[in-house]
Protein backbone atom coordinates (compact mmCIF):
# COMPACT_ATOMS: atom_id res chain seq x y z
CA UNK A 1 0.00 0.00 0.00
CA UNK A 2 1.36 3.18 -1.11
CA UNK A 3 1.82 6.14 1.05
CA UNK A 4 1.63 3.96 3.98
CA UNK A 5 -1.40 4.65 6.03
CA UNK A 6 -1.87 6.51 9.51
CA UNK A 7 0.90 7.91 11.61
CA UNK A 8 3.89 7.50 9.21
CA UNK A 9 2.83 10.56 7.44
CA UNK A 10 3.49 12.48 10.72
CA UNK A 11 7.71 11.29 10.00
CA UNK A 12 7.90 12.68 6.11
CA UNK A 13 11.92 13.17 7.01
CA UNK A 14 12.60 9.90 8.47
CA UNK A 15 10.82 7.98 5.65
CA UNK A 16 12.35 10.08 3.07
CA UNK A 17 16.01 8.72 4.59
CA UNK A 18 14.75 5.08 4.82
CA UNK A 19 13.65 5.01 1.16
CA UNK A 20 16.45 6.28 0.30
CA UNK A 21 19.22 4.04 2.46
CA UNK A 22 16.56 1.20 0.70
CA UNK A 23 17.26 2.35 -2.71
CA UNK A 24 20.71 2.91 -2.71
CA UNK A 25 21.06 -0.95 -0.75
CA UNK A 26 18.83 -2.31 -3.84
CA UNK A 27 20.70 0.19 -6.78
CA UNK A 28 23.72 -1.70 -5.56
CA UNK A 29 22.34 -5.31 -5.55
CA UNK A 30 21.18 -4.74 -8.47
CA UNK A 31 24.27 -3.46 -10.23
CA UNK A 32 26.81 -6.01 -8.46
CA UNK A 33 24.38 -9.00 -9.52
CA UNK A 34 24.44 -7.69 -13.04
CA UNK A 35 27.73 -7.45 -13.46
CA UNK A 36 28.21 -10.81 -11.95
CA UNK A 37 25.43 -12.20 -14.30
CA UNK A 38 27.71 -10.70 -17.39
CA UNK A 39 30.71 -12.10 -16.29
CA UNK A 40 29.60 -15.60 -14.69
CA UNK A 41 30.84 -18.04 -17.10
CA UNK A 42 28.84 -20.39 -15.54
CA UNK A 43 25.04 -20.39 -17.36
CA UNK A 44 22.50 -21.65 -14.57
CA UNK A 45 24.99 -19.42 -11.81
CA UNK A 46 24.43 -16.47 -14.51
CA UNK A 47 20.27 -17.03 -14.08
CA UNK A 48 20.51 -17.18 -10.80
CA UNK A 49 22.20 -13.54 -10.78
CA UNK A 50 20.35 -11.77 -13.04
CA UNK A 51 16.93 -13.52 -11.19
CA UNK A 52 18.60 -11.89 -7.94
CA UNK A 53 19.04 -8.32 -10.25
CA UNK A 54 15.40 -8.49 -11.90
CA UNK A 55 14.14 -8.81 -7.77
CA UNK A 56 16.21 -6.28 -6.87
CA UNK A 57 14.87 -3.91 -9.47
CA UNK A 58 11.40 -5.02 -9.12
CA UNK A 59 11.77 -3.78 -5.34
CA UNK A 60 13.09 -0.40 -7.13
CA UNK A 61 9.75 0.14 -9.16
CA UNK A 62 7.69 -0.58 -5.95
CA UNK A 63 9.60 2.33 -3.85
CA UNK A 64 9.04 4.50 -7.02
CA UNK A 65 4.94 3.91 -6.54
CA UNK A 66 5.11 1.26 -9.08
CA UNK A 67 3.50 -1.78 -7.53
CA UNK A 68 2.11 -2.94 -10.89
CA UNK A 69 5.65 -2.95 -12.73
CA UNK A 70 7.22 -4.17 -9.82
CA UNK A 71 5.18 -7.32 -9.64
CA UNK A 72 4.68 -7.66 -13.44
CA UNK A 73 8.78 -7.59 -13.54
CA UNK A 74 8.77 -10.64 -11.00
CA UNK A 75 6.27 -12.17 -12.61
CA UNK A 76 7.48 -11.80 -16.10
CA UNK A 77 11.08 -11.44 -16.38
CA UNK A 78 12.04 -13.84 -13.08
CA UNK A 79 9.07 -15.66 -12.92
CA UNK A 80 8.26 -17.16 -16.49
CA UNK A 81 11.49 -15.78 -18.96
CA UNK A 82 14.75 -17.08 -16.97
CA UNK A 83 12.71 -20.37 -15.78
CA UNK A 84 12.12 -21.03 -19.86
CA UNK A 85 16.01 -20.02 -20.39
CA UNK A 86 16.79 -22.32 -16.96
CA UNK A 87 14.74 -25.09 -18.61
CA UNK A 88 16.47 -25.09 -21.99
CA UNK A 89 19.87 -25.04 -20.55
CA UNK A 90 18.77 -28.01 -18.41
CA UNK A 91 17.35 -29.65 -21.06
CA UNK A 92 19.94 -29.15 -23.69
CA UNK A 93 22.51 -29.44 -21.10
CA UNK A 94 24.25 -26.07 -21.11
CA UNK A 95 25.85 -25.66 -18.48
CA UNK A 96 29.55 -26.79 -18.83
CA UNK A 97 31.20 -23.57 -18.82
CA UNK A 98 34.68 -25.22 -19.38
CA UNK A 99 33.49 -25.73 -22.99
CA UNK A 100 33.01 -22.21 -23.42
CA UNK A 101 35.61 -20.12 -25.29
CA UNK A 102 36.45 -16.23 -24.27
CA UNK A 103 34.58 -13.89 -26.59
CA UNK A 104 36.91 -11.76 -28.29
CA UNK A 105 36.73 -8.00 -29.57
CA UNK A 106 34.68 -9.30 -32.44
CA UNK A 107 32.44 -10.21 -30.13
CA UNK A 108 32.48 -7.46 -28.52
CA UNK A 109 32.14 -4.59 -29.89
CA UNK A 110 28.15 -4.34 -31.00
CA UNK A 111 27.48 -4.45 -27.17
CA UNK A 112 30.60 -1.70 -26.84
CA UNK A 113 28.78 0.31 -29.63
CA UNK A 114 24.95 0.02 -27.43
CA UNK A 115 26.60 1.17 -24.37
CA UNK A 116 28.35 4.27 -25.38
CA UNK A 117 24.93 5.20 -27.32
CA UNK A 118 23.04 4.02 -24.18
CA UNK A 119 25.62 6.04 -22.06
CA UNK A 120 25.72 8.95 -24.16
CA UNK A 121 21.99 9.15 -23.89
CA UNK A 122 22.02 9.04 -19.75
CA UNK A 123 24.75 11.93 -19.78
CA UNK A 124 22.72 14.25 -22.41
CA UNK A 125 19.22 13.65 -19.86
CA UNK A 126 21.08 13.86 -16.82
CA UNK A 127 22.77 16.79 -18.05
CA UNK A 128 19.55 18.35 -19.37
CA UNK A 129 17.39 17.34 -15.85
CA UNK A 130 16.47 20.62 -14.22
CA UNK A 131 15.64 19.90 -10.00
CA UNK A 132 14.79 15.98 -8.86
CA UNK A 133 11.98 14.53 -11.15
CA UNK A 134 8.84 13.89 -9.35
CA UNK A 135 8.53 10.66 -7.31
CA UNK A 136 6.32 9.00 -4.96
CA UNK A 137 3.32 9.49 -6.65
CA UNK A 138 1.67 5.71 -6.55
CA UNK A 139 -0.22 4.80 -9.87
CA UNK A 140 -2.80 2.20 -8.70
CA UNK A 141 -3.92 -0.69 -10.49
CA UNK A 142 -6.91 1.42 -12.15
CA UNK A 143 -5.91 4.03 -13.21
CA UNK A 144 -2.75 1.91 -14.65
CA UNK A 145 -4.91 0.06 -16.96
CA UNK A 146 -6.98 2.89 -17.96
CA UNK A 147 -4.28 4.71 -18.90
CA UNK A 148 -2.75 1.14 -21.25
CA UNK A 149 -6.26 0.44 -22.62
CA UNK A 150 -7.48 3.57 -23.77
CA UNK A 151 -4.52 5.76 -24.41
CA UNK A 152 -2.53 3.40 -25.68
CA UNK A 153 -4.74 0.85 -26.84
CA UNK A 154 -4.26 0.61 -30.21
CA UNK A 155 -0.40 -0.12 -29.59
CA UNK A 156 -1.13 -2.87 -27.02
CA UNK A 157 -3.68 -4.75 -29.59
CA UNK A 158 -0.52 -4.34 -32.29
CA UNK A 159 1.82 -5.56 -29.93
CA UNK A 160 -0.30 -8.47 -29.33
CA UNK A 161 -0.53 -9.20 -32.49
CA UNK A 162 3.08 -9.35 -33.34
CA UNK A 163 3.18 -11.43 -30.24
CA UNK A 164 0.51 -13.89 -31.89
CA UNK A 165 2.20 -13.62 -35.27
CA UNK A 166 5.94 -14.75 -33.29
CA UNK A 167 4.18 -17.23 -31.42
CA UNK A 168 2.52 -18.96 -35.08
CA UNK A 169 5.64 -18.36 -36.79
CA UNK A 170 7.65 -20.35 -34.34
CA UNK A 171 5.45 -23.33 -33.94
CA UNK A 172 5.17 -23.13 -38.45
CA UNK A 173 9.26 -23.61 -37.94
CA UNK A 174 9.30 -25.96 -35.09
CA UNK A 175 6.72 -28.18 -37.27
CA UNK A 176 7.51 -31.71 -38.07
CA UNK A 177 8.36 -32.54 -41.93
CA UNK A 178 7.15 -36.18 -42.03
CA UNK A 179 3.14 -35.77 -42.39
CA UNK A 180 2.60 -39.45 -41.24
CA UNK A 181 4.50 -38.46 -38.19
CA UNK A 182 2.61 -37.73 -34.68
CA UNK A 183 4.23 -34.83 -33.49
CA UNK B 1 5.84 4.62 23.83
CA UNK B 2 5.17 7.02 20.31
CA UNK B 3 2.73 6.06 18.19
CA UNK B 4 5.20 4.37 15.26
CA UNK B 5 6.67 2.46 17.68
CA UNK B 6 3.89 0.63 19.26
CA UNK B 7 2.38 -0.01 14.98
CA UNK B 8 5.85 -0.86 14.43
CA UNK B 9 5.82 -3.80 17.59
CA UNK B 10 2.22 -4.55 16.59
CA UNK B 11 3.44 -5.60 13.57
CA UNK B 12 6.22 -7.50 14.59
CA UNK B 13 4.27 -9.14 16.84
CA UNK B 14 1.64 -10.03 14.03
CA UNK B 15 4.57 -11.47 12.01
CA UNK B 16 5.54 -13.27 14.98
CA UNK B 17 2.41 -14.73 15.50
CA UNK B 18 1.53 -15.66 11.54
CA UNK B 19 4.96 -17.31 11.85
CA UNK B 20 4.54 -19.34 14.03
CA UNK B 21 1.04 -20.88 13.63
CA UNK B 22 1.77 -21.26 10.01
CA UNK B 23 4.72 -23.78 10.94
CA UNK B 24 3.57 -25.36 14.09
CA UNK B 25 0.31 -26.16 11.47
CA UNK B 26 2.74 -27.51 8.67
CA UNK B 27 4.41 -29.70 11.33
CA UNK B 28 1.16 -31.24 12.58
CA UNK B 29 -0.33 -31.70 9.14
CA UNK B 30 2.46 -33.62 8.32
CA UNK B 31 1.55 -35.87 11.43
CA UNK B 32 -2.24 -35.62 10.12
CA UNK B 33 -1.07 -36.92 6.67
CA UNK B 34 0.52 -39.66 8.70
CA UNK B 35 -2.56 -40.18 11.22
CA UNK B 36 -4.86 -40.06 7.98
CA UNK B 37 -3.37 -42.04 5.24
CA UNK B 38 -2.91 -45.16 7.81
CA UNK B 39 -6.29 -45.06 8.47
CA UNK B 40 -7.65 -45.00 5.05
CA UNK B 41 -4.98 -47.81 4.20
CA UNK B 42 -6.35 -49.87 7.68
CA UNK B 43 -3.01 -49.38 9.50
CA UNK B 44 -1.96 -47.62 12.66
CA UNK B 45 0.07 -45.07 11.65
CA UNK B 46 2.73 -42.80 14.00
CA UNK B 47 0.72 -43.00 17.54
CA UNK B 48 4.05 -43.86 20.08
CA UNK B 49 5.59 -40.30 20.56
CA UNK B 50 3.52 -38.62 23.00
CA UNK B 51 -0.26 -39.34 23.39
CA UNK B 52 -2.03 -40.73 19.80
CA UNK B 53 1.63 -39.36 18.38
CA UNK B 54 1.30 -36.08 19.16
CA UNK B 55 4.58 -35.50 19.92
CA UNK B 56 5.83 -36.82 16.58
CA UNK B 57 6.85 -33.59 14.51
CA UNK B 58 8.78 -32.71 17.45
CA UNK B 59 10.86 -35.88 17.24
CA UNK B 60 11.23 -35.33 13.16
CA UNK B 61 12.73 -31.66 13.93
CA UNK B 62 15.05 -33.37 16.35
CA UNK B 63 15.96 -35.85 14.32
CA UNK B 64 16.50 -33.77 10.99
CA UNK B 65 18.18 -31.13 12.94
CA UNK B 66 20.93 -33.79 14.24
CA UNK B 67 21.46 -35.79 11.20
CA UNK B 68 24.60 -35.51 9.21
CA UNK B 69 24.32 -33.10 6.48
CA UNK B 70 25.47 -35.02 3.24
CA UNK B 71 26.66 -32.70 0.13
CA UNK B 72 27.53 -35.16 -2.88
CA UNK B 73 31.17 -34.73 -4.91
CA UNK B 74 29.99 -33.30 -7.51
CA UNK B 75 26.87 -31.02 -6.28
CA UNK B 76 27.38 -27.63 -6.95
CA UNK B 77 28.12 -26.38 -3.83
CA UNK B 78 26.24 -22.55 -3.39
CA UNK B 79 23.04 -23.78 -4.98
CA UNK B 80 22.66 -26.93 -3.28
CA UNK B 81 22.43 -25.22 -0.33
CA UNK B 82 20.77 -22.45 -0.95
CA UNK B 83 18.04 -24.05 -3.05
CA UNK B 84 15.81 -25.33 0.06
CA UNK B 85 15.68 -21.52 1.09
CA UNK B 86 14.31 -21.00 -1.82
CA UNK B 87 11.53 -23.44 -1.78
CA UNK B 88 10.75 -22.70 1.52
CA UNK B 89 11.08 -18.77 1.87
CA UNK B 90 8.71 -18.00 -1.20
CA UNK B 91 5.94 -20.60 0.07
CA UNK B 92 5.92 -18.45 3.39
CA UNK B 93 5.88 -15.01 2.00
CA UNK B 94 2.59 -15.93 0.44
CA UNK B 95 0.71 -15.54 3.15
CA UNK B 96 1.49 -11.92 3.86
CA UNK B 97 -1.10 -10.90 1.66
CA UNK B 98 -3.94 -13.35 3.11
CA UNK B 99 -6.38 -11.76 5.25
CA UNK B 100 -7.20 -14.20 8.29
CA UNK B 101 -9.77 -12.38 10.10
CA UNK B 102 -11.88 -8.88 10.32
CA UNK B 103 -10.19 -5.82 11.55
CA UNK B 104 -9.39 -6.39 14.89
CA UNK B 105 -9.49 -2.86 17.76
CA UNK B 106 -6.68 -2.92 19.90
CA UNK B 107 -4.75 -0.46 21.97
CA UNK B 108 -7.08 2.32 20.36
CA UNK B 109 -6.68 1.61 16.94
CA UNK B 110 -7.60 -0.78 14.15
CA UNK B 111 -5.35 -3.65 13.41
CA UNK B 112 -5.78 -5.07 10.55
CA UNK B 113 -5.71 -9.14 10.85
CA UNK B 114 -3.50 -9.21 7.52
CA UNK B 115 0.47 -8.74 7.30
CA UNK B 116 0.37 -6.35 4.15
CA UNK B 117 -2.88 -5.85 2.30
CA UNK B 118 -0.96 -4.63 -0.69
CA UNK B 119 -2.93 -3.48 -3.70
CA UNK B 120 -1.83 -6.01 -6.32
CA UNK B 121 -1.92 -8.95 -3.57
CA UNK B 122 -2.98 -11.33 -6.25
CA UNK B 123 -0.70 -10.45 -8.36
CA UNK B 124 1.80 -10.93 -5.43
CA UNK B 125 1.13 -14.24 -4.84
CA UNK B 126 1.66 -15.14 -8.89
CA UNK B 127 5.03 -13.57 -8.66
CA UNK B 128 5.92 -15.63 -5.43
CA UNK B 129 4.73 -18.68 -7.17
CA UNK B 130 6.40 -17.93 -10.32
CA UNK B 131 9.70 -17.62 -8.16
CA UNK B 132 9.23 -21.09 -5.71
CA UNK B 133 10.30 -23.01 -9.28
CA UNK B 134 13.38 -22.27 -9.00
CA UNK B 135 14.11 -24.28 -5.51
CA UNK B 136 12.88 -27.20 -7.67
CA UNK B 137 14.58 -26.45 -10.29
CA UNK B 138 18.34 -25.88 -8.68
CA UNK B 139 17.85 -28.35 -6.13
CA UNK B 140 17.55 -30.94 -8.68
CA UNK B 141 20.27 -29.36 -11.00
CA UNK B 142 22.72 -28.50 -8.05
CA UNK B 143 22.29 -32.26 -7.01
CA UNK B 144 24.56 -33.42 -10.04
CA UNK B 145 22.38 -36.71 -10.13
CA UNK B 146 19.99 -38.19 -12.96
CA UNK B 147 17.10 -38.49 -11.08
CA UNK B 148 17.58 -35.20 -9.49
CA UNK B 149 17.45 -33.66 -12.70
CA UNK B 150 14.87 -35.54 -14.16
CA UNK B 151 12.42 -34.70 -10.97
CA UNK B 152 13.01 -31.00 -11.60
CA UNK B 153 12.97 -30.62 -14.78
CA UNK B 154 9.36 -32.74 -14.76
CA UNK B 155 8.79 -30.35 -11.58
CA UNK B 156 9.52 -27.31 -13.94
CA UNK B 157 7.43 -27.89 -16.74
CA UNK B 158 4.62 -28.85 -14.13
CA UNK B 159 5.01 -26.04 -12.15
CA UNK B 160 4.90 -23.21 -15.11
CA UNK B 161 1.79 -25.14 -17.00
CA UNK B 162 -0.19 -24.88 -14.01
CA UNK B 163 0.46 -21.75 -13.10
CA UNK B 164 -0.92 -20.28 -16.34
CA UNK B 165 -4.40 -22.14 -15.49
CA UNK B 166 -4.43 -21.35 -11.94
CA UNK B 167 -3.82 -17.43 -12.82
CA UNK B 168 -6.59 -17.42 -15.35
CA UNK B 169 -8.81 -19.51 -12.93
CA UNK B 170 -8.54 -16.29 -10.74
CA UNK B 171 -9.55 -13.53 -13.37
CA UNK B 172 -13.58 -13.93 -12.67
CA UNK B 173 -12.97 -13.66 -8.88
CA UNK B 174 -10.78 -9.98 -9.94
CA UNK B 175 -13.67 -9.22 -12.35
CA UNK B 176 -16.23 -9.86 -9.71
CA UNK B 177 -14.52 -8.18 -7.20
CA UNK B 178 -13.30 -5.66 -9.21
CA UNK B 179 -9.55 -5.44 -7.37
CA UNK B 180 -6.57 -7.10 -6.78
CA UNK B 181 -6.54 -6.71 -3.37
CA UNK B 182 -7.43 -9.91 -1.18
CA UNK B 183 -8.99 -7.99 1.40
CA UNK B 184 -11.50 -6.40 -0.93
CA UNK B 185 -11.63 -9.74 -2.85
CA UNK B 186 -12.60 -11.40 0.45
CA UNK B 187 -14.93 -8.56 1.37
CA UNK B 188 -16.79 -8.76 -1.92
CA UNK B 189 -18.23 -12.40 -0.75
CA UNK B 190 -19.43 -10.65 2.39
CA UNK B 191 -23.08 -12.51 1.70
CA UNK B 192 -22.41 -14.93 -0.92
CA UNK B 193 -18.92 -16.92 -1.66
CA UNK B 194 -18.00 -16.89 -5.48
CA UNK B 195 -17.69 -20.17 -5.62
CA UNK B 196 -21.54 -19.81 -6.29
CA UNK B 197 -21.00 -17.83 -9.17
CA UNK B 198 -17.75 -19.45 -10.46
CA UNK B 199 -17.98 -23.19 -9.90
CA UNK B 200 -15.77 -24.17 -12.44
CA UNK B 201 -12.91 -21.44 -12.01
CA UNK B 202 -13.44 -23.03 -8.64
CA UNK B 203 -12.51 -26.50 -9.69
CA UNK B 204 -9.73 -25.09 -11.91
CA UNK B 205 -8.32 -23.13 -9.26
CA UNK B 206 -8.51 -26.54 -7.36
CA UNK B 207 -6.71 -29.16 -9.38
CA UNK B 208 -4.29 -26.29 -10.34
CA UNK B 209 -2.76 -26.07 -6.78
CA UNK B 210 -3.13 -29.34 -6.50
CA UNK B 211 -0.28 -29.53 -9.17
CA UNK B 212 1.56 -26.41 -7.75
CA UNK B 213 1.78 -28.12 -4.58
CA UNK B 214 2.88 -31.72 -6.28
CA UNK B 215 0.44 -33.32 -4.73
CA UNK B 216 -0.82 -36.52 -5.53
CA UNK B 217 -1.79 -37.08 -8.56
CA UNK B 218 0.41 -34.91 -9.85
CA UNK B 219 3.63 -36.00 -7.60
CA UNK B 220 5.45 -36.41 -10.97
CA UNK B 221 8.40 -34.12 -9.53
CA UNK B 222 8.88 -36.87 -6.48
CA UNK B 223 7.24 -39.76 -8.33
CA UNK B 224 8.87 -42.21 -5.52
CA UNK B 225 8.81 -45.27 -8.15
CA UNK B 226 10.68 -44.15 -10.93
CA UNK B 227 12.24 -41.39 -9.50
CA UNK B 228 13.94 -42.09 -6.07
CA UNK B 229 12.24 -38.64 -4.18
CA UNK B 230 12.78 -36.50 -7.13
CA UNK B 231 14.86 -33.31 -7.06
CA UNK B 232 15.30 -33.93 -3.25
CA UNK B 233 16.78 -37.25 -3.25
CA UNK B 234 20.10 -36.03 -2.52
CA UNK B 235 19.19 -34.02 0.38
CA UNK B 236 19.48 -35.13 3.80
CA UNK B 237 18.73 -33.20 7.31
CA UNK B 238 16.65 -30.22 7.82
CA UNK B 239 17.87 -29.44 4.33
CA UNK B 240 15.66 -32.13 3.08
CA UNK B 241 12.89 -30.68 5.92
CA UNK B 242 12.92 -27.73 4.35
CA UNK B 243 11.81 -29.02 1.05
CA UNK B 244 9.31 -30.81 3.43
CA UNK B 245 8.26 -28.05 5.64
CA UNK B 246 7.82 -25.97 2.68
CA UNK B 247 5.65 -28.08 0.51
CA UNK B 248 3.14 -28.93 3.71
CA UNK B 249 3.27 -24.44 4.32
CA UNK B 250 2.50 -24.43 0.47
CA UNK B 251 -1.01 -26.17 1.12
CA UNK B 252 -1.60 -24.05 3.69
CA UNK B 253 -0.99 -21.21 2.04
CA UNK B 254 -2.53 -22.44 -0.92
CA UNK B 255 -5.71 -23.62 1.10
CA UNK B 256 -5.87 -20.07 2.47
CA UNK B 257 -5.49 -18.54 -1.00
CA UNK B 258 -8.72 -20.62 -2.07
CA UNK B 259 -10.37 -20.19 1.04
CA UNK B 260 -9.98 -16.42 0.44
CA UNK B 261 -10.41 -16.26 -3.66
CA UNK B 262 -13.64 -18.72 -3.53
CA UNK B 263 -14.95 -19.36 -0.42
CA UNK B 264 -15.42 -15.76 1.31
CA UNK B 265 -12.42 -16.24 3.33
CA UNK B 266 -13.02 -15.44 7.27
CA UNK B 267 -16.44 -14.72 6.56
CA UNK B 268 -18.98 -17.14 8.06
CA UNK B 269 -21.65 -17.51 10.62
CA UNK B 270 -21.13 -17.99 14.34
CA UNK B 271 -18.05 -18.31 15.28
CA UNK B 272 -15.23 -15.56 15.21
CA UNK B 273 -13.48 -14.78 12.28
CA UNK B 274 -10.13 -16.55 12.01
CA UNK B 275 -11.83 -19.32 13.52
CA UNK B 276 -13.47 -19.70 10.32
CA UNK B 277 -10.34 -19.20 8.56
CA UNK B 278 -8.68 -22.19 10.02
CA UNK B 279 -11.45 -24.20 9.54
CA UNK B 280 -11.18 -23.74 5.86
CA UNK B 281 -7.40 -24.22 5.04
CA UNK B 282 -8.37 -27.31 7.13
CA UNK B 283 -10.59 -28.52 5.04
CA UNK B 284 -8.38 -27.91 2.05
CA UNK B 285 -5.72 -29.85 3.74
CA UNK B 286 -7.80 -32.66 4.82
CA UNK B 287 -9.20 -32.53 1.09
CA UNK B 288 -5.45 -33.12 -0.47
CA UNK B 289 -4.46 -35.67 2.17
CA UNK B 290 -7.69 -37.86 0.94
CA UNK B 291 -7.13 -37.21 -2.33
CA UNK B 292 -3.58 -38.81 -2.00
CA UNK B 293 -5.05 -41.53 -0.17
CA UNK B 294 -7.17 -42.42 -2.67
CA UNK B 295 -6.12 -41.02 -6.25
CA UNK B 296 -3.09 -42.96 -8.50
CA UNK B 297 -0.36 -40.79 -10.15
CA UNK B 298 -1.31 -39.33 -13.77
CA UNK B 299 1.06 -40.08 -16.43
CA UNK B 300 3.63 -37.52 -17.64
CA UNK B 301 1.92 -37.07 -21.17
CA UNK B 302 -1.75 -36.81 -19.08
CA UNK B 303 -0.65 -33.83 -16.95
CA UNK B 304 0.94 -32.03 -19.72
CA UNK B 305 -2.48 -32.67 -22.10
CA UNK B 306 -4.39 -31.97 -19.22
CA UNK B 307 -3.13 -28.63 -18.04
CA UNK B 308 -2.51 -27.33 -21.50
CA UNK B 309 -5.22 -28.52 -23.61
CA UNK B 310 -8.17 -29.02 -21.05
CA UNK B 311 -7.63 -26.53 -17.83
CA UNK B 312 -6.20 -23.87 -19.89
CA UNK B 313 -8.84 -23.29 -22.96
CA UNK B 314 -11.80 -24.30 -19.97
CA UNK B 315 -10.37 -20.87 -17.51
CA UNK B 316 -9.88 -18.69 -20.84
CA UNK B 317 -13.95 -19.76 -22.04
CA UNK B 318 -15.18 -19.32 -18.50
CA UNK B 319 -13.57 -15.70 -17.83
CA UNK B 320 -15.28 -14.87 -21.61
CA UNK B 321 -18.70 -16.04 -19.94
CA UNK B 322 -17.82 -14.04 -16.78
CA UNK B 323 -17.33 -11.26 -19.07
CA UNK B 324 -20.72 -11.27 -20.77
CA UNK B 325 -22.69 -12.28 -18.26
CA UNK B 326 -20.94 -9.29 -15.96
CA UNK B 327 -22.14 -6.60 -19.14
CA UNK B 328 -26.05 -8.13 -19.44
CA UNK B 329 -26.43 -8.24 -15.79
Amino acid sequence: MWPPKGNHMGLPLQRKIMEQIIFYILAAATVIATVFSITERHAVHAIVYLVTSFFALAVIFYLLGAPLVAVFEVIIYAGAIMVLFMFVIMMLDLGHPEKVGTPGIRDWWPALVLAGVVFAAIVTIVAAATGSPAAGQAIGVREFALVLFQRYGVAIEIISMQLLFALVGALYLGRRQGKGEKP
Amino acid sequence: MSNATLDIILLLAKIALVFFVILTMAAYLVLAERRILAWIQDRKGPNRVGPQGLLQPLADVIKMLTKEDVRPAGADKWLFYLAPAMAAIPAILTFAVIPFGAPVILFGRELPLVISDLNVGLLFFMALSSIAVYGVAIGGWASNSKYALLGSIRGLAQLISYELSMGLSLVPAVMLSRSFRLSDIVNAQAHVPFIVYQPLAFIIFLISIAAECKRIPFDLPEAEGELVAGFHTEYSGMRFGLFFVGEYINVIVLGGLAASFFLGGWHGPWLPAPVWFIVKVLAFAVFFIWMRGTLPRLRYDQLMHFGWKVLTPLALINILVTGWWLMLR
